[in-house]
């Protein structure tokens, strides 16, 4: 159904131009973190050769599982329900092990609603890149308080969070995930590279990635649009009013090791720490530790934090056939009729 | 109390404690009785709970060939002293009382035979473990009863070779605790009742399993690839059947496997799963009951609205809410038709034997992979867990049906073009393809969100609305594909029985009740499917009055019917509906039609 694009600019090794891993235009905020992370995915599966018809695209339901559509035309995709991509993708994975699974969920897809099959799919080390878009709001329902909001964090018609956030690495960690990582979605260069090891990773990747929402996780904007909705007396309508801001980028070199402070679009800063040169990414032990001291000093530590290479994927533990089930015929799945006279026989 | 002799036509209740070991001890009573050659059935009527509660088991004995279950005992047995009032008292007059005598309680009846018997004495004598003493006893009684009533020792041990898998020593220490019972009763207890057994020829050509067995074989000859469940009563044993049968069926020639079973966290998950594993081609299924089927509307509207075939098998308990899970029902039938928010139409079929479980196991693969739906296939606990007479298993009679799959060479045909959601053929059916295919046009991306004919993202009112009137004419096509019913009549009946499901031996025996007592005749037509087919209307068109009969308190199936049918025949239905729990007996079905027809 998509036509193939004709080569423009420079091909990859699979014959592939950068037009090729390309998706729908975006129809999210402009300047939401959300379509940098699309752009990164489709830099990584081209820098990596990855052929877009052997990958399939899965998600849930909210601002961030729109974004499959926003990469790789060539895909076939999956938007699912609300939190429930972690069990579509688990049963769509076993029909064909060649194919890489992208997946996009967001902080209430994930650490809300879908929770439970999130760390049972972890726990299954299902061989899936799982991306949460972390805004810690619900950007699709106008400006909700998610899980992985702030405790103090002030939202216009909600208040102020009174609630500890969940932490999705840590989740991670405790659900024996094979790869977790961090980045901020302005982190470009990171956020690549960090999609570059997840897709090259059999078992499952979290990469919890912040991405800043421009429009309901603003405070200022939020005070401006309840006044102008109050002195209009319209106040339902304001959730329609929504400013085009720009993305926020980090510039210049972010060297391991180092602290950095990035404003967000609401004037508050949070600071990323990119792990150490030498941090030892294959130590649980470490990874717990990094993160109680990140969360002491109200870091957001980015990085490689915890890889396990060693474990089998799901689909290594169920000792499946070579040709991908999907293709197998009636031959290879009816038994054959003289197999029915034992059973009956082995019946009383 | 010496009468004639009765013979092959009785029911035995045994009362026990569960988690004693019961059930080995009843099913082998059943098999003997079955290897003698007498048409049987039996039913577990068990509590939800491991240990400690009282359960019954009951068999039905009949040299008519009807197996439905009975409302009169004439033989009870009593090991718990926790349900000797309530089973003493159900003892139907000139009937057998058997108790063990360690319970102190008066027996208070004088029209009947009563036996008492040692069974904790001749446990001890046994010189088993004492953990082992309460199983044992049970072997006793089965020791005692078949002296009692001439069940054939040889067939006992048949039934042991069966249940213990050919285990000699297990076979030998439950043959001997019964060969110790029988002997105790040839010597020490006089038979004064009239119920005996013999040996007949009715059970030639038939073998003995239960409906979730033949559930997972027929799944497993229907091609299943995928199955994701949560353990949930009665259900599970469908699961674990495909874990047992599929290794020993679906290997390939380098021993690799063709399939995944996987228990999933909820059945939320379970379905999710098994949808996924269906979008990608896979023949996929999931098997639950009633709440994990509450729990699973989201998916199952998800899987209708993106067009994905799922197998869904909901072996019915009693509910709303967790209700009463060890118990049987037929009342997820309203649910599931319209199971999901929205409008939705589901294909529904309905097992009504143990062969039926296993044709309508790859049946449903057929037919959901042919209408790219979700197919719920209803069974129920006294359908799925209890042993049933059956013929055996046939194999599949038509080649699989794996539907409208486009793959590359057909892409190529095409030159590309094509659209997931047309309706090409006007049957309402589009095309598909699943992940794995390299065509560059092969890809479509799946949402359950509104979408035009190429799967874009559209909130168009008459796209919408386009898509939803096709997708209902394919309910329009499923009508042609499912099942007919199953049709049986007399000459001159002006009233019609329709029911479905494990129900039927209850109601063929009352038709055959009404007919020798009453002289009223009855045309019978057991409902196999949803939609409903052609056969259905001429059904109710050609009678006067039409019974409904279902194990539910709302007449749910009669309900549904009176939507569909034209509207001057719904005044036809009478509603014979009923839900305690416990099968429907052929008693309550015929009562229930006299005080309709006031005679």
């Amino acid at each position: 159904m998509t036509t193939p694009v004709a080569a423009v600019g420079q091909s990859n090794k699979a014959g592939l131009t950068k037009n090729d891993y390309r998706g729908l235009p975006s129809t999210l905020c402009q300047g939401c973190g959300h379509n940098s992370i699309a752009s990164q995915i489709i830099a990584a599966c081209y820098e990596l050769n990855i052929v877009p018809e052997e990958v399939i695209k899965m998600s849930g339901i909210g601002c961030s599982s729109k974004s499959p559509a926003y990469f790789l035309n060539r895909s076939f995709g999956f938007n699912s329900l609300h939190g429930r991509m972690s069990s579509l993708a688990t049963g769509a994975l076993f029909a064909d092990k060649n194919l890489k699974v992208i997946g996009i969920s967001g902080d209430g897809d994930t650490a809300s609603i879908g929770m439970g099959g999130f760390k049972h799919m972890m726990r299954r080390n299902a061989p899936i890149v799982y991306i949460v878009e972390n805004n810690g709001v619900y950007g699709l329902t106008k400006g909700q308080f998610s899980a992985t909001a702030e405790v103090g964090l002030n939202l216009k018609h909600q208040g102020i969070n009174q609630y500890m956030p969940v932490d999705i690495c840590l989740e991670a960690l405790a659900s024996s995930a094979t790869f977790v990582a961090r980045s901020f979605a302005g982190d470009a260069k990171q956020v690549k590279e960090l999609l570059k090891a997840a897709l090259s990773h059999h078992g499952i990747a979290i990469l919890d990635i912040i991405s800043p929402c421009v429009t309901f996780n603003n405070e200022e904007n939020a005070i401006h649009s309840y006044t102008w909705g109050k002195d209009h007396e319209e106040p339902l309508h304001e959730i329609s009013y929504v400013p085009k801001l720009a993305e926020i980028i980090l510039d210049g070199e972010f060297p391991e090791g180092t602290v950095r402070e990035v404003t967000m679009h609401d004037g508050a800063t949070i600071i990323l720490k990119k792990l150490e040169r030498d941090y030892d990414p294959t130590s649980k032990a470490n990874a717990y530790q990094m993160l109680e001291t990140a969360q002491a000093n109200n870091w957001m530590a980015t990085g490689l934090i915890y890889i396990d290479t060693q474990k089998p994927a799901l689909t290594d533990m169920y000792n499946l056939v070579d040709t991908p089930l999907n293709r197998l015929e009636e031959k290879d799945i009816r038994p054959g009729e003289a197999t029915l006279d034992k059973i009956n026989a082995m019946m009383f | 109390m010496s009468n004639p002799r009765i013979v092959n036509d009785f029911s035995i209740t045994i009362g026990t404690v569960n988690g004693s070991g019961s059930q080995t001890a009843n099913v082998t009573l059943l098999r003997a009785l079955f290897k003698m050659g007498i048409p049987v059935s039996g039913k577990n009527l068990f509590p939800s709970n491991i240990q400690g509660l009282p359960t019954w088991y009951t068999i039905r004995i009949s040299k008519d060939r009807f197996i439905a279950r009975r409302d009169v005992q004439e033989i009870v047995v009593e090991m718990n002293a926790a349900s000797f009032q309530r089973d003493l008292e159900v003892v139907s007059p000139g009937g057998a009382f058997y108790y063990a005598d360690d319970i102190k309680l008066p027996v208070t009846r004088t029209d009947i035979s009563v036996y008492p018997m040692p069974i904790k004495q001749m446990a001890k004598a046994a010189q088993v473990s004492p953990n082992l003493r309460d199983y044992i006893a049970n072997m006793v009684y089965v020791g005692i009863l078949a002296q009692m009533i001439g069940i054939d020792m040889e067939k006992i041990r048949q039934a042991l070779d069966f249940h213990f898998k050919g285990k000699v020593p297990a076979i030998d220490s439950n043959f001997n605790a019964i060969k110790t019972g029988a002997e105790w009763a040839a010597q020490n207890l006089k038979k004064t009742d009239p119920y005996w057994v013999e040996p007949m020829n009715a059970t030639e050509g038939y073998v003995m399993a239960d409906g979730n067995t033949a559930a997972a074989l027929g799944a497993i000859y229907g091609g299943v690839q995928f199955a994701a469940w949560y353990p949930i009563t009665p259900a599970s044993s469908l699961a674990e059947a495909l874990n047992v049968y599929l290794p020993q069926l679906r290997k390939s020639s380098d021993g690799k496997n063709t399939y995944t079973v996987l228990q999933a966290e909820d059945e939320l998950s379970a379905i999710g799963m098994a949808i996924g594993a269906g979008w990608s081609g896979l023949r996929a299924m999931t098997s639950t009951s009633g709440p994990g089927i509450s729990l699973m509307s989201e998916f199952a509207g998800l899987a209708y609205h993106t067009e994905i075939p799922v197998v869904v098998w909901d072996v019915q308990r009693v509910g709303p809410s967790t209700g009463m899970p060890t118990r049987t029902a037929q009342g997820d039938v309203t649910e599931i038709y319209f199971l999901s928010h929205g409008d939705t139409q589901n294909i529904i079929l309905f097992p009504g034997s143990v062969q039926e479980c296993f044709e309508f196991g790859w049946k449903a693969f057929d037919i959901a992979e042919h209408m790219q739906m979700p197919v719920f296939v209803l069974s129920d606990l006294d359908l799925g867990m209890n042993q049933w007479m059956t013929k055996p298993f046939e194999y599949p009679d038509a080649p699989m049906d794996r539907g409208k799959v486009l793959w590359e060479k057909d892409l190529d045909k095409l030159n590309g073009a094509w659209a997931r959601y047309r309706d090409v053929d006007g049957d309402g059916i589009p095309y598909r393809t699943v992940p794995g295919n390299r065509h560059h046009s092969a890809s479509w991306f799946a949402r359950g969100t509104g979408h035009d004919e190429f799967t874009r993202y559209s909130e168009d009112a008459g796209t919408w609305e386009s898509n939803m009137l096709r997708i209902k004419k394919k309910y329009e096509t499923a009508r042609r594909l499912v099942p007919k019913p199953v049709i049986a009549k007399m000459d001159g009946a002006s009233i019609g029985i329709i029911a479905f499901g494990s129900t039927e031996a209850a109601v063929e025996e009352a038709r055959q009740i009404l007919n020798l007592e009453k002289g009223l005749k009855t045309d019978f037509l057991r409902l196999r499917a949803l939609p409903c087919t052609e056969e259905l209307f001429s059904f109710i068109k050609e009678h006067e009055r039409v019974y409904v009969v279902e194990a539910n308190r709302d007449g749910q199936l009669r309900q549904i019917l009176s939507t569909v049918v034209p509207p001057e025949q719904v005044g036809k239905f009478r509603s014979a509906c009923h839900s305690d729990g416990l099968p429907l007996t052929a008693g309550w079905v015929k009562n229930a039609i006299l005080a309709e027809e006031k005679i």
